[in-house]
């Protein structure tokens, strides 16, 4: 298990994040570039020093601000996979992934073995004698991944593994690289701002906005309960957060957000925070509606984005007072004649605001 | 216009090298080369110069290391200390050199104390030497540790790499080639010295008596054997200059060839 509270100051910027991450899972640090993601991973390798808090491994001290302790890169039981692969250009694909046994003094006679058992676990065994500057973006994400693997280590620290891929590699690796984390014993860490990698990849997910844990949790958690709106855009839902307010009972229960105010489910938790509608629970109407909906807002089209794969759904992004994404038919936008800078209603039942604490 | 100018800079600087090499036959030029007092100087050269590029990478390396890889307090004032011999006159070079390690100088107590003499002999050529010709080198390997991305060091340390094994396994290699750049540029420098030579060591046939001062010497006696000297010189310079302009890409493939592994 690894245990880490990461802190850093550089500039302005300030990184102070604490999670822990278990053994034989995959944790994903995930948030938009400049959320200090990098920073974390680069803390953890023991290739920046830490000004705040700590890092253990299985109990082992890597680094611990109080105390000054610092474990030097080189020392700590890590495989590490930067953005770009660093692959040594000077280096064969078998020197490259040769290069962490001889340095840990791995006699010769067991290098060679484990070097191609690593090649092979990888479907690159016939690489291993290219120079490492002949690869494709594809293959040298693969021998990164067998150099750092070879080693066996204890933490794998992943930055944004499939981005220097183009689309259509990306697609195929992800598959592989799923397969092969799932089965490793270590501790892994990845680093990514895709949401979609974060969802495919994270066992736990701990979400980064400006430095600081936005939230942490496993997948579905996440996807249930979103608690900041960089959670609820990733995951493409409809997030607001306010307090109830009582009206006496008659009224239907209210929940008064900076946004507007939101009519609820009777049986919904009484006392919940935060509140989310999909986009598919949501009505549109050109004309004032006669509807059961209790929740009735007007808005202007903002964007029309078509969903893949075919286009056959649209997301429709409403300035609105709160704003609102709603998710609708090809036909229903044709039936609609929605267009950028349309006026429109938009409407939705008490039963489709899910609440939560 | 600029064409123009050009064309006047190649006249000045090409006109004196071809004109230096139609002045004598190959057959004199081998004649007079096969002088005793010229092969002495040719052999003292050599000798001298490849010592003074020896100490000066063997000081030198470290010392562009730390420059490239460390922020230090004073690191301006070092390095403006080593730079300062390119700009300095090398006759102030040789008397600072006097002043410093000569009989009566700073050092040269300490020098003679334990049995070293330095001012007038072979081992003062090479001090003066590598006096002129570090900064060359210096300056040459600092920008190559510059050169190589950080990325593969941090590479190296994630891969259990200490300092020391990094720096023989991926800083050095990767920098080669500006460091051999560097040594034969110093070694050039070495082999052209002539002031700080003349100043700090004198005149002396077979003791300190280099290429160039043959030159110098021989130019008041006879005119024949100054000019193939000069040739000669001017061979190994255009050597030496070409091999660095065309060397390094193709160095570095010889060194990554060189260092394949055991099949």
């Amino acid at each position: 298990m690894l245990d880490a509270h990461l802190g850093k100051q550089r500039g302005r910027f300030t990184l102070d994040v604490a999670f822990q991450a278990r053994s034989g899972s995959t944790t994903v640090l995930v948030g938009e570039s400049g959320a200090g993601k990098t920073t974390a991973l680069r803390l953890l390798a023991g290739l920046e020093r830490l000004d705040l808090g700590f890092a253990r491994l299985e109990g082992q001290p890597y680094a611990d601000a109080a105390t000054g302790w610092h474990l030097p890169a080189w020392q700590r039981d890590i495989g590490y996979v930067a953005q770009d692969y660093a692959l040594f250009p000077h280096l064969t694909v078998f020197q490259n992934v040769a290069f962490g046994l001889r340095a840990a003094g791995v006699q010769r006679s067991h290098i060679r073995k484990q070097v191609e058992e690593s090649l092979e676990r990888l479907g690159i065994a016939p690489l291993v004698d290219r120079p490492s500057t002949q690869l494709s973006g594809g293959q040298r994400q693969r021998v990164a991944l067998a150099r750092a693997l070879v080693l066996s280590p204890r933490l794998l620290l992943l930055d944004e593994p499939l981005s220097s891929l183009d689309l259509q590699t990306r697609r195929a690796v992800r598959g592989e690289l799923q397969g092969l984390l799932s089965r490793l014993p270590c501790v892994t860490l990845y680093v990514t701002h895709s949401p979609v990698e974060a969802l495919v990849f994270g066992d736990q997910i701990v979400v980064l906005e400006g430095g600081r844990v936005a939230q942490a949790g496993s997948r579905d958690e996440l996807l249930r309960r979103p608690r900041s709106p960089f959670v609820a855009e990733l995951i493409g839902t409809n997030l607001f957060i306010g307090r109830p307010v009582s009206r006496g009972p008659v009224v239907a229960p209210t929940i008064r957000t900076p946004e507007g105010e939101f009519v609820i489910d009777e049986t919904a938790a009484p006392g919940g925070m935060f509140l989310t509608v999909s986009p598919r629970e949501i009505t549109l109407y050109s004309q004032l509606p006669e509807t059961s909906a209790q929740n009735l807002f007007l808005g202007t089209v903002r964007e029309l984005i078509p969903e893949p794969p075919a286009g056959d759904r649209v997301r429709v992004v409403l300035d609105a007072r709160p704003p609102l994404v709603v998710e609708v038919t090809r036909d229903a936008v044709a039936a609609l004649g929605l267009r950028q800078g349309m006026r429109i209603h938009a409407a939705f039942k008490a039963t489709g605001v899910q609440v939560y604490g | 216009m600029a064409g123009l100018l050009a064309g006047l800079l190649l006249v000045l600087l090409g006109l004196p090298i071809v004109s230096l090499v139609l002045r004598i036959s190959p057959g004199l030029l081998i004649d007079r080369l096969s002088e005793p007092l010229v092969l002495e100087a040719l052999r003292l050269s050599l000798v001298t110069s490849l010592a003074a590029t020896a100490v000066v990478v063997g000081l030198g390396l470290p010392v562009a290391y730390l420059l490239a890889m460390r922020e230090f307090p004073g690191k301006r004032v070092l390095e403006a200390l080593i730079d300062l011999p390119m700009v300095l006159p090398p006759t102030v070079a040789g008397v600072a050199l006097l002043t410093a390690f000569g009989r009566n100088g700073l050092a040269g107590h300490a020098l003679s104390a334990v049995g070293i003499t330095l001012p007038f002999t072979t081992l003062g050529v090479v001090v003066a030497q590598a006096f002129v010709a570090a900064p060359f080198f210096i300056g040459a390997a600092r920008a190559g540790f510059t050169e190589v991305d950080r990325k593969y060091l941090d590479a190296a340390a994630t891969l259990r790499a200490s300092p020391v094994r990094a720096f023989l396994m991926v800083l050095g290699p990767l920098a080669a080639p500006a460091i051999l750049a560097g040594a034969a540029t110093g070694w050039a420098r070495a082999l052209g010295e002539f002031g700080a030579t003349i100043t700090f060591a004198g005149n002396m046939p077979g003791v300190t008596q280099t290429m160039p001062l043959a030159v110098y010497l021989a130019l008041q006696s006879d005119l024949d054997a100054a000019i193939a000297l000069s040739v000669l010189l001017l061979l190994f310079s255009l050597t030496i200059l070409l091999t660095i302009r065309v060397g390094p890409s193709r160095l570095g493939a010889l060194i990554a060839r060189a260092r394949r592994p055991p099949r």
